[in-house]
């Protein structure tokens, strides 16, 4: 009996497994656009990305898409489930390389852990785009990313400005190991020491990027200090929570400063719960990538560094075309 | 589970002194891991002015709901000596069905609701299977659903958080006040989850079989008990719970959030252990177990207002964990 049934559910778990690698492929060609069945004359970029736990990733997953489609490219985009499964990118980065691409794109989530896999790629000849966060490399041919550290002091200036340059300001930022995570904090962190001396930041917190438990956080803060006049959240997640943690407790008269976008943040910039926040150009990075990519493999000479820009948005410009086409919901 | 029965407490055997024995030491474990609680609970109010408020003690409550009824229903399957990893992405899994029922396909919140939870029993009740029936070990067949579970949510989602801002009463479950001012609903339906978990466990007939399966599986079975179909029924209650968590977390951040959920489990499983449900199985209670998600969160609280970095945070969080089990282990060998 237990072995029959043994048998039985193998049988049935390969078929089922098959059936959706099956599926897998199929959905796979049909989003990767364009791609003529592998081969030809199509180039092939295979582009590693952090993930998909913040919507920021399928935005520049869509510009990728669209400017692939647009220049006749075959892409394919990955990404490990959260932000920190190192690990498991840089598996990801090893199978990309077996493919044998024409060009590499890479957003590392720690650029030591993939040291070794940039090797791997040059000695392939195959060219490294790297986005998102820079690389500590000089393999990349370029890197297509927002000015993290600048972005954050714009996030400083603005906030500053919001509560009179004086009062106490929390901080929650993502993780305390991304290269995305420590400009966001120390941009925004050397702004405020040196431009506003009467500003005292509490200690900053790390969320993990979770909503629930950077909320949990933020109502911590809250609780400890009674005379709080602002917060700012280094990312989607971070930012998201901090409105949650704000609503929750019932705590009026502060402003919040966030990061990206989503629909839970528009909607509190739109409300008024929160001032505005900083918002990256993820459609226009991954155009950038892609682009870049293209170049990189006809052996055009490409600038070290592409910035793809920010914006600072608010109640204000948040409907502006302009802006509007680099949100996301 | 499949460790030999000799080495479980020979509870069968006991003369009736040592049974009354055993029983106040069960009392004396339960109440130390309440005495510990009230001691952190003290220490914070004492080195902190901002701790101890009725906004500060709600925010702990509302933080402890979602670990809380994941560790509910993890209590009973630890307690027959299993172990359930699926119930973090089980939770995001059943939070985007949740959001497919409602939001995608319009249906009344009360059915879509009902409809999460259900649909958490059924990720419970194929784990129950592939234990009670298949015979895999609980660790490899729930490490399995977390990575299905982990995989389908952002499939059947489209790796899109689904958004409940149409529909209200779906997020007032979570942060509506339904009594009092400021008193989430949530804490609510965790403590109302905790009643009933509390009833089955102790005056139901599968609360009796959970424990008798965790301390003697053979025995059990020998006793004419149809011990795989009460694994499946209770693998199955853990995944109700499992649903209900994924609700209260998506009315609270009114979405369900297809990328998260992974590292519950854990947090879970660690208050289950700190609230002294042996891993060998046989023991645990339910008020044991909604002391060590309380601790969990008053520990979390507390150092966040202390200001304590938070790498250190995670650090006492560890060595609280490591003295828990060993206080336990220790009271077992005085045995």
């Amino acid at each position: 009996m237990q072995r029959k049934l043994g048998a039985l559910a193998a049988v049935t778990a390969s078929a089922l497994a098959l059936g959706v690698a099956a599926c897998g492929e199929e959905g796979g060609d049909g989003s990767a656009g364009g791609g003529g069945g592998g081969g030809g004359d199509t180039p092939y970029i295979a582009i590693v990305s952090k993930g998909f736990q913040h919507q920021f990733w399928q935005a520049v997953k869509q510009g990728a898409e669209e400017e692939a489609k647009a220049q006749g490219a075959r892409i394919t985009f990955q990404g490990p489930p959260t932000e920190q499964d190192i690990e498991q990118q840089v598996t990801m980065l090893t199978n990309a390389l077996q493919q044998n691409p024409d060009a590499l794109g890479f957003a590392a989530l720690d650029s030591k852990a993939s040291a070794p896999l940039l090797e791997q790629a040059k000695a392939q000849s195959i060219p490294v785009v790297a986005f998102d966060s820079g690389v500590e490399s000089d393999i990349p041919v370029t890197t297509a990313a927002t000015d993290n550290k600048a972005a954050a002091a714009e996030a400083a200036k603005q906030l500053a400005e919001l509560i009179g340059n004086s009062g106490k300001v929390a901080v929650i930022v993502h993780d305390q190991t991304s290269r995305s995570g420590i400009d966001r904090r120390d941009g925004f962190l050397e702004w405020m020491e040196q431009n506003a001396p009467d500003i005292q930041i509490l200690p900053v917190q790390y969320g993990g990027g979770d909503q629930a438990k950077s909320a949990d956080i933020a109502k911590s803060i809250i609780s400890a200090n009674p005379d709080l006049k602002g917060f700012y959240g280094a990312n989607e997640g971070s930012a998201i929570g901090i409105i949650k943690g704000v609503q929750e407790s019932g705590k009026q008269g502060l402003t919040i400063v966030g990061f990206d976008s989503g629909k839970a943040q528009i909607d509190a910039i739109k409300s008024g719960v929160m001032a505005g926040a900083i918002t990256q150009n993820p459609v226009g990075m991954g155009k950038e990538l892609v682009d870049s990519a293209l170049k990189a493999i006809k052996g055009e000479k490409l600038p070290k560094v592409i910035d793809t820009g920010f914006y600072w948005y608010d109640k204000s410009n948040i409907d502006d075309p302009k802006i509007k086409a680099v949100l996301y919901e | 589970m499949t460790a030999p029965a000799v080495t479980r407490e020979p509870q069968e055997h006991r003369t009736g002194v040592e049974a009354v024995g055993a029983g106040l030491r069960d009392r004396l474990q339960q109440f130390l891991a309440f005495a510990s609680l009230i001691v952190i609970f003290v220490f914070f109010s004492i080195a902190s002015s901002s701790f101890l408020n009725y906004t500060n003690v709600t925010a702990i409550l509302f933080s402890t709901v979602v670990i809380g009824l994941l560790a509910l229903g993890t209590t009973f399957v630890i307690i027959t000596g299993g172990i359930d990893l699926s119930i973090g992405t089980g939770m995001t899994l059943c939070a985007v069905m949740s959001g497919v029922l409602i939001v995608n396909s319009g249906v009344p919140v009360l059915i879509g609701v009902i409809g999460a939870v259900l649909f958490g029993g059924l990720i419970g009740l194929i784990n129950g299977f592939n234990v009670a029936v298949l015979g895999i070990p609980p660790f490899i067949a729930t490490l399995a659903m977390m990575l299905v579970a982990q995989g389908l949510a952002l499939v059947i989602s489209d790796s899109t958080p689904i958004y409940f801002n149409d529909a209200p009463s779906y997020i007032s479950i979570s942060t509506g006040h339904l009594f009092g001012v400021n008193f989430p609903n949530a804490v609510l339906v965790l403590a109302v989850a905790a009643v009933i978990a509390a009833v089955v466990l102790n005056k139901t007939v599968l609360g009796r079989y959970t424990y008798s399966i965790g301390s003697n599986e053979e025995a059990t079975a020998l006793s004419g008990i149809n011990t795989r179909r009460w694994k499946m029924i209770i693998y199955t209650l853990a995944g109700l719970f499992t649903g209900l968590a994924g609700v209260m977390i998506s009315a609270r951040l009114a979405s369900a959030q297809p990328g998260t959920g992974l590292g519950y489990e854990l947090q879970a499983i660690a208050a289950v252990v700190i609230g002294g449900t042996s891993l060998a199985g046989g023991k645990g209670t339910i008020v044991g177990t909604i002391i060590g998600a309380l601790i969990i969160s008053v520990l979390n609280n507390g150092l966040q207002i202390m200001t304590i970095p938070q790498e250190w945070q995670n650090v006492i969080l560890g060595i609280v964990i490591l003295v828990a089990v060993y206080a336990d282990m220790a009271r077992k060998r005085a045995v």
